[in-house]
């Protein structure tokens, strides 16, 4: 059980990022995580929901891509995605795979952020020249 | 109010990769081979550890060991039988080490300096989930499995067995009585990590042994 040391990571990370963005509040985070990360999806949204209470990310809503493991299939010479994590075979030809292209991935994806309205500058609210033609 | 998507595309243990890779140039560049152990609580990692420090020392390599657990220096007191200089890593509660806390075990470890070592040994904590996630900066990684566990160890924690280099079958005077089916197991590994190098041993007969010291002799070599 390391997803609460995992979204402890999460929140870290995202805080950092999201200082670049003073004023905005952080709404959603999107993660990519392959099937071979060790990772418990339920397991990580409730550690999420703990992680992120009393810090500016509270509310935000964890959203989880889990990642079909992908094999490299060197008698084939092509990426073949299978299902499960029991074999690393490849499912035309039979044989033990290579290696693996995807399924390993535990990665923030992208963060999406509430900003207050800002009033535009006047210069940017000018047309484009093709608009105004 | 407006929404603004950014993408990020950085990993969640960002931070501990970064430390890791640190850690892996330092030992580079010392010319020691690190290793780390993981498996199972009773899978008898310690056991294996302390044989393999022991016939290390009588072949002159100059080997120590950072060993993981929750709490106590047990393993640490047992391993330093061995005589090889032994730190205790307690996580009071973490089910993995990370790199931060090796390298803060590290500093100040006045028996070693990494220039004069030629191996260095991580026990992790027991757990065959939680410590495939975290880069300490090792060369190899080695999942063990004892012939008590079950042949599906490998099926049952794929994530663990396909991010090794190297797994090590324990407890192999126990195969019989335990009804170990080897060729299970081996073919269990193997579906989950084709082509991995994979030691049958026993700390108590000593069986494997001369193999897995050929085969980290082979890795010291060729680092």
């Amino acid at each position: 059980m390391h997803e609460l040391s995992i979204a402890a990571s999460i929140v870290e990370a995202v805080t950092e990022s999201a200082a670049a963005y003073p004023g905005a509040r952080v709404t959603k985070v999107r993660l990519r995580v392959g099937a071979l990360a060790s990772i418990v999806e339920d397991a990580l949204q409730f550690c999420w929901d703990l992680a992120s209470e009393g810090t500016p990310l509270a509310g935000a809503a964890l959203v989880i891509k889990m990642l079909p493991v992908i094999v490299h299939c060197d008698a084939c010479g092509a990426d073949f995605e299978i299902e499960g994590v029991q074999t690393l075979r490849c499912p035309r030809c039979g044989q033990l795979a290579a290696g693996i292209s995807q399924g390993r991935e535990l990665e923030i994806e992208s963060i999406e952020l509430e900003e207050p309205e800002i009033a535009e500058p006047k210069m940017h609210q000018a047309k484009p020249v093709e608009e105004q033609a | 109010m407006t929404t603004r998507i950014v993408e990020l595309r950085r990993g969640i243990l960002k931070k501990n990769d970064e430390l890791a890779a640190g850690l892996r140039l330092r030992f580079t560049s010392a010319g020691v081979l690190v290793l780390n152990l993981v498996s199972s609580p009773g899978t008898g990692k310690t056991a294996f550890l302390e044989l393999t420090l022991r016939r290390l020392r009588e072949r002159l390599a100059k080997a120590a060991a950072l060993v993981g657990d929750l709490e106590t220096d047990n393993d640490a007191r047992r391993l330093a039988a061995s005589g090889a200089p032994v730190r205790q890593i307690n996580t009071h509660g973490i089910c993995h080490l990370d790199a931060e806390m090796v390298t803060r075990h590290l500093e100040g470890w006045e028996e070693v300096s990494l220039a004069d070592l030629d191996y260095l040994f991580i026990e992790n904590v027991g757990n065959l989930v939680c410590p495939s996630s975290y880069d300490l900066g090792e060369r190899i990684r080695v999942a063990l499995l004892s012939v008590t566990e079950g042949e599906d160890k490998p099926l049952k924690y794929p994530g663990l067995f396909n991010s090794s280099d190297a797994a090590v079958i324990t407890k192999i005077d126990l195969a019989a009585p335990c009804g170990f089916n080897r060729e299970l197991a081996l073919r269990n590994i193997n579906e989950i990590c084709p082509g991995i190098r994979i030691f049958e041993t026993s700390a108590k007969t000593g069986a494997g042994m001369d193999e897995w010291l050929a085969y980290l002799a082979e890795v010291a070599r060729s680092s």
